[in-house]
């Protein structure tokens, strides 16, 4: 190591000749070389040391155990799986239970913390003081405890399955959590879901032209109510091309449980509330602040330039707001994303759940635990690239 | 579920700080003063505290041998109480040095998880506990049932195999912490708890009220051997914590207990007097006190007295000796000889 370090500071000096550590410029590079070689030194010898220890206790080591039968059952799953199935899959059907659950959450915290981020402003003085007090109490109390309340709130408050609760033909309300009926499998359904990623493709396209021409001739070409359009007209003509299949799935009380239908079980909707409430509230500061960031003159001169008041908050307001409001709002994203790993409290199967059950079969806490921070950082980091790339879209072009 | 993270995180650091440490951990205990044990963090009868802080448990009991045997004194001993997930890292960092927490041997767990098994000191298995309103009389009425188990335990993959085997589908409901996931059962969230039989006797003769609206089914699914447990790499170790459950059953079979043990001390029978300690020689192949055995009767008691105070017929989980009947009744507890 030593060697390596002492070759390197020689290669990086330009020149060769004109070595002097008086020269700041050489004195800055070769105090990066000794730290950055410090750190790789510690680190190896830490991951060497940590290797020859588990060896020593001969404690199984690298990553095979993934291609392994996992042999344990998972409660919910969006993909297909097994006792059956590998290591590496139960894995990925945790990935994406906590993908699915930090994504609906996030939609939601951030719908439910704008309206109560506006509320908060409202000039009415029962609606602000209510988002006050929603504000004050849900993000003053531990994200765990509120949990468990809302899995106690399932799980005690309603009615056992046999006695469920029936609002509408087919729906079912239970400690097993929300059944619905769901439309029986068809082929229309994929066909709906490409006719849907070919609207998304077309709007972005039509985007493109309408800017262009918008930049060439001025005339504005009304690109929202074009993409609406597409995006509802091509499924619903894909759904009567493909005969319009009206069957429903209807779950029937069989046994233990209902079968057939749509579950929503009590743990996803706690989870799912639990994070999205607790977000919300530090949303709706965030959204407040933004707004009282954006000084009331500028509303005053979108007027006088006789901008109604659509575009005013569309391209004055909000443009200025969002300013403020994303860098907080990509650290509430990443707290809620997190948080999620909360969910083995309550039996939600999210990655940290599978991850740890995978570690206590094997054995192999380390391998475990990497797979879990390995995980986190990418998760977190695709959310901190994606918002900051919004950022600096949205950004104050200095001139 | 954040401990469970921290300790294993906390046992990639240890295991790498421990590097070199080539000390006997008998020493390293000794010199420490007290043994640290790792026990279920709130499990009747095996692992449990009281009120007042002070551990009982059948687990508890064989850690306390093991204290009696080095330092004459069931006090010199730390417990730490251990989720199903932190057991490991716990004992493979070194955390603890005897984990006595109702743990099944298993290969992987005795090969890649690092682990020496002493002898088992609870021969369990896993079953069933259904509400009687259900009706069920069998584990094969179960399919399509809602199952509640806690997370990290052999007990979850006895139930997928159990399952498949029978062609018959299930869903789980997997919660890490014992507690939560017995609530979850009471509050009517699954149909079924699964756990080792001893445990759901333990959980059922826990709830406060309605334990008779429970039944445990017929089914016994798996083989579950209870054992302590140490790390691989230290047999003086292991040996010490090996004999010192073994002197309990022995001290069974020769009809010794607390009550009488002085009365044996100068027995006719060479056995017991080796076993004792009376004729030395024992002991000091352990690397202990040569009246160590004597110290663990008198102190903690033989392997019957155990079992009746912490699981017996007399205490709420009112479990029957069973498999855990010597061998020279009928059950499997059986010692090698003590010569």
């Amino acid at each position: 190591m030593a060697t390596e370090t002492r070759t390197a500071r020689g290669a990086s000096v330009p020149g060769g000749s004109s070595f002097s550590l008086s020269d700041p410029t050489v004195r800055a590079v070769v105090y990066q070389i000794l730290v950055v070689g410090a750190v790789v030194l510690v680190g190896w010898f830490l991951i060497s040391n940590t290797l020859d220890n588990l060896a020593r206790r001969s404690i199984a080591t690298g990553y095979s155990f993934l291609e392994r039968e996992a042999a344990f059952g998972i409660g919910e799953h969006l993909i297909d799986y097994s006792p059956k199935d590998t290591y590496g899959r139960a894995f990925l059907v945790g990935v994406l239970n906590t993908l699915k659950v930090s994504i609906i959450g996030i939609i939601l915290a951030t719908i439910i913390g704008t309206l109560v981020g506006v509320a908060r402003l409202s000039s009415n003085w029962l609606i602000a003081r209510l988002a006050s007090a929603y504000v004050e109490i849900v993000r003053n109390i531990p994200p765990l405890l509120q949990l468990f309340f809302w899995y106690a709130l399932v799980s005690d408050g309603l009615p056992p399955v046999r006695s469920a609760l029936n609002p509408l033909p087919g729906v079912f309300l239970s400690q097993r959590g929300l059944i619905v009926p769901a439309p029986s499998a068809d082929p229309v359904w994929k066909m709906m879901g490409i006719a849907a990623l070919v609207a998304v493709v077309l709007t972005i396209a039509i985007r493109f032209w309408a800017k262009a021409r918008q930049a060439k001739t001025g005339q504005i070409f009304p690109v929202g109510w074009t993409a609406l359009g597409l995006i509802l007209g091509l499924p619903l003509v894909a759904y009567i091309a493909g005969g319009a299949p009206v069957a429903l799935d209807m779950p029937v009380l069989k046994g233990f449980n209902f079968a057939g239908g749509m579950v929503i079980s009590p743990e996803f909707f706690a989870i799912l509330t639990g994070l999205t409430v607790y977000t919300s509230a530090f949303i709706a500061e965030v959204v407040r602040s933004g707004i009282i960031a954006v000084n009331w003159g500028q509303t005053e001169a979108a007027r006088a330039l006789g901008l109604p008041s659509g575009p005013t908050l569309r391209l004055v307001i909000l443009p200025q707001a969002l300013r403020v409001i994303v860098p907080p709002l990509t650290s509430q994203y990443l707290n809620l994303t997190k948080n999620s790993s909360l969910a083995l409290a309550i039996g939600y199967p999210d990655l940290v759940s599978i991850a740890n059950t995978t570690l206590n079969q094997t054995g192999q806490a380390i391998e475990g635990v990497t797979m879990i921070m390995g995980t986190y950082l990418s998760i977190s980091l695709s959310i901190s690239l994606f918002m900051n790339w919004y950022n600096k879209r949205i950004a104050l072009v200095e001139r | 579920m954040k401990s469970g993270i921290l300790a294993a995180a906390a046992a990639a650091v240890v295991v790498t700080a421990g590097a070199g440490a080539h000390a006997g951990l008998l020493d390293t205990v000794k010199s420490r003063g007290f043994v640290q044990c790792g026990v279920n963090a709130g499990l009747p009868g095996f692992g449990n505290p009281d009120s007042a802080g002070n551990w009982t448990g059948l687990d508890v009991d064989f850690c306390r041998a093991v204290a009696v045997a080095i330092f004459n004194d069931p006090t010199k001993i730390k417990f730490t109480p251990l989720s199903a997930q932190q057991r490991f890292p716990a004992i493979q960092s070194g955390e603890v040095d005897v984990l006595s927490r109702n743990t099944t041997v298993t290969l992987t767990r005795d090969t890649s998880v690092g682990l020496n098994f002493a002898p088992v000191t609870y021969y369990d298995g896993q079953g069933f506990m259904v509400n009687k309103k259900l009706g069920v009389k069998s584990a094969k009425e179960l399919n399509g049932a809602t199952v509640c188990v806690q997370s990290g335990t052999t007990t979850e993959l006895n139930l997928a195999d159990y399952f498949r085997s029978n062609n018959m589908e299930y869903k789980p409901v997997v919660i890490e912490s014992e507690a939560e996931v017995n609530a979850a059962y009471f509050a009517g969230r699954c149909d079924v708890r699964t756990a080792d039989v001893s445990d759901l006797a333990a959980t059922r003769g826990s709830v406060a009220s309605g334990a008779e609206d429970h039944v445990i089914l017929p089914e016994v699914i798996s083989k579950e051997p209870l054992a302590p447990a140490v790390r691989h790499g230290d047999d003086q170790w292991f040996d010490i914590v090996k004999w010192s459950i073994n002197v309990t059953i022995q001290a069974e079979e020769f009809g010794i207990t607390s009550k009488n043990v002085d009365e044996f001390v100068n027995s006719k029978n060479p056995d017991i007097l080796r076993f004792l300690g009376t004729t030395p020689g024992m002991g000091k192949a352990l690397g202990v006190d040569e009246k160590y055995a004597y110290n663990i009767i008198k102190k903690v008691g033989n392997y019957g007295e155990i079992f009746d105070r912490n699981v017996g017929p007399a205490t709420p989980l009112k479990l029957e000796r069973g498999l855990n009947a010597l061998w020279t009744k009928g059950g499997l507890q059986y010692t090698a000889p003590f010569r």
